[in-house]
C-alpha cells in the first residue's frame, strides 16, 4: 500500500459475510482487498496482481462479482460484501469447493478462492451454463497451473450434481 | 477551511455530490475504481486529499430510452453510472448494439460489473472502449455541477490522453446517444481475448435515415479520432440507405485504407505505430463488411 500524502486515520464499518466489522487504522485508498486481509484477519481472498487482471481477490459485493483490489474499502461502507470465507457456515465446503477437489482442480491454489467465488456467482445466474458461457464467466481469473481443463470439469461435475437435487 | 474527518465521502443523491464538489473542488470522484484504485495500488497516484465515492447515487445508475414522436428511434440516455454489465445484453444493447459489443470487450466479468461509462469519459484513455462508440454516435456528454448543467458533445469532451474539459466542481451525470437504423459494431485488437486493453480499436454506425456512416478510432491519437474523410468518401461510394449494401473486397480495402489515413498512432509499451494503423485499417474494412 502507498503511504505516500497526507494519511488520514479512518475509521468505518463494513458488512462482511453477514458481520458488522470496525475498520481502525486504516488509510485512505486502502483496497477492499488490503483491508479484508490485514486488518479484518480474512486472508481468504488473494492478492496476487493487485491491478484487476487475475480475479484471485474476487468478492460479491452487493451480489456482483468483482475484484476487492479495485475497491476502495472505504466506499463500500454500506455495501453487502461477500468472501470466500463466507460461502459456507463454519468453515464447511461448498459443493464448488468439494468439487474442485474432487476433479483435481486445485494446484499451486492461490486462484482458487477466487475462483471459487465466480464459479458460485455464474451458477447462482445461470444454473446450466453452456461450455462457452463458463469459459467467459471465469475469463477474468486467471490459472497458470491447471490449463483450466480440471477446472471446467468441476464446474460440469457441480451442475450434475444440482440438477439431481432439484425434482424434475 | 472546515475540517473533515472523514476523506471518503459517500452521498447517495447527485444534489450532494455536488454540494461537496463545491466545497471541495478538487476532491476526486470515484466511479467504479477499475482505473483509480491501479493507480493508487500501484503507488501511482498518490491518494487523494479526498474522494467523493459515487456507487451509493442511484440516480446515476439508470438509463432511459427517449422515442422519438412516431415511437422508433429517439435517443437512449445512459446514466454516468451504470456498469458495462448492463450494456452487455437486453434493451439496451439491443438499442445500442455497437456499445454492446465495447462494452463485452472491457476486462473481465469482474471489471465490467464496477467499470462505467461515466469513469470511462472521466479517465479519458484514447484506449477507453466505450469511447469510439460516443465518437460514432455523436454523443452528448451531461455534466452538472452547484451553479447547473452544460451539454457537451464526446468530440470537444475529450482534449488529449487522459484530459478533458471537465472543470473543478463539475460532475459527469450521463451520456446521450442516438437510437440509428442501421448496422453498427465495434472491434478490438489486443495481445488475447479477454482481460485486454485496446491496442487499437474501431467502431462503425450506418445511419440509413441520413445515409450516412460514422466512424471513430481508438488508441490510434491522443484523442479517439473520427474519420470523415472515409466517411464521406464512402458516402460518395454507396447509398447508405439502402436495405442491403453491396461491398466488394476493393470497397472494402480502400474504405479501411482511408480511415486508416486519419490514425496518428504512436510506438510505446503496447504496440508500434505501424502495427495500429494495419490494425484500424483491418478492423474498418472488416466492420465494413458486416455492415453489409
Amino acid at each position: 500500500m502507498n503511504s505516500s500524502g497526507v494519511p488520514e486515520p479512518e475509521i468505518y464499518r463494513l458488512t462482511v459475510n453477514g458481520e458488522v466489522h470496525d475498520v481502525q487504522d486504516a488509510w485512505l485508498g486502502e483496497s477492499l482487498l488490503y483491508v479484508l486481509r490485514e486488518r479484518l484477519g480474512l486472508p481468504g481472498s488473494k492478492g496476487a496482481c493487485e491491478q484487476g487482471e487475475c480475479g484471485s481477490c474476487t468478492v460479491l459485493l452487493d451480489g456482483a462479482a468483482v475484484c476487492a483490489c479495485l475497491v476502495m474499502a472505504a466506499s463500500a461502507t454500506d455495501a453487502d460484501i461477500v468472501t470466500v470465507e463466507g460461502l459456507a457456515p463454519d468453515a464447511a465446503l461448498t459443493d464448488v469447493q468439494a468439487a474442485f477437489l474432487d476433479e483435481g482442480a486445485v494446484q499451486c491454489g492461490f486462484c482458487t478462492p477466487g475462483l471459487i467465488v465466480a464459479v458460485h456467482h455464474l451458477l447462482e445466474h445461470n444454473p446450466e451454463p453452456t461450455a462457452l458461457e463458463t469459459r467467459e464467466a471465469l475469463s477474468g481469473n486467471i490459472c497458470r497451473c491447471t490449463g483450466y481443463g480440471r477446472i471446467f470439469a468441476a464446474v460440469d461435475a457441480v451442475v450434475a450434481s444440482r440438477a439431481e437435487q432439484i425434482p424434475r | 477551511m472546515a475540517s473533515c474527518p472523514v476523506p471518503v465521502l459517500t452521498p447517495s443523491t447527485v444534489d450532494q455530490v455536488l454540494a461537496h464538489l463545491a466545497e471541495r473542488p478538487d476532491a476526486l470522484l470515484l466511479s467504479g475504481g477499475t482505473d483509480v484504485m491501479v493507480e493508487i495500488n500501484m503507488a501511482h497516484r498518490k491518494a487523494p486529499a479526498e474522494i467523493v465515492a459515487l456507487r451509493r447515487v442511484q440516480e446515476l445508475q439508470v438509463w432511459r430510452h427517449n422515442p422519438s414522436a412516431d415511437g422508433i428511434g429517439g435517443t437512449v440516455t445512459i446514466g454516468s453510472g451504470v456498469p458495462y454489465a448492463e450494456m452487455e445484453h437486453g434493451r439496451l444493447a439491443e438499442l445500442l448494439p455497437a456499445l454492446a459489443e465495447a462494452a463485452r470487450t472491457v476486462g473481465s466479468p469482474q471489471i465490467r460489473a464496477a467499470g462505467t461509462l461515466g469513469g470511462n469519459l472521466g479517465t479519458c484513455s484514447p484506449a477507453g472502449d466505450g469511447l469510439p462508440v460516443l465518437y460514432a454516435l455523436d454523443a452528448i456528454v451531461h455534466l452538472r455541477s452547484i451553479g447547473g448543467g452544460r451539454d457537451v458533445p464526446v468530440e470537444d469532451f475529450m482534449v488529449g490522453v487522459k484530459k478533458n474539459v471537465l472543470e473543478p466542481g463539475e460532475l459527469i451525470t450521463g451520456v446521450t446517444m442516438p437510437v440509428r437504423r442501421g448496422w453498427q459494431g465495434y472491434s478490438k485488437v489486443g495481445v488475447r481475448n479477454a482481460m485486454v486493453i485496446a491496442t487499437a480499436s474501431a467502431c462503425l454506425a450506418m445511419d440509413r435515415d441520413l445515409g450516412a456512416v460514422g466512424v471513430a478510432l481508438g488508441a490510434v491519437g491522443t484523442t479517439i479520432l473520427r474519420c470523415r474523410d472515409a466517411e464521406s468518401w464512402l458516402a460518395g461510394e454507396l447509398d447508405l440507405t439502402a436495405d442491403a449494401l453491396e461491398i466488394s473486397d476493393a470497397l472494402a480495402r480502400e474504405f479501411g485504407q482511408r480511415a486508416a489515413a486519419d490514425a496518428r498512432p504512436i510506438d510505446d509499451h503496447r504496440s508500434t505505430a505501424a502495427y495500429r494503423s494495419h490494425a484500424v485499417a483491418v478492423l474498418s474494412s472488416r466492420l465494413l463488411r458486416r455492415a453489409a
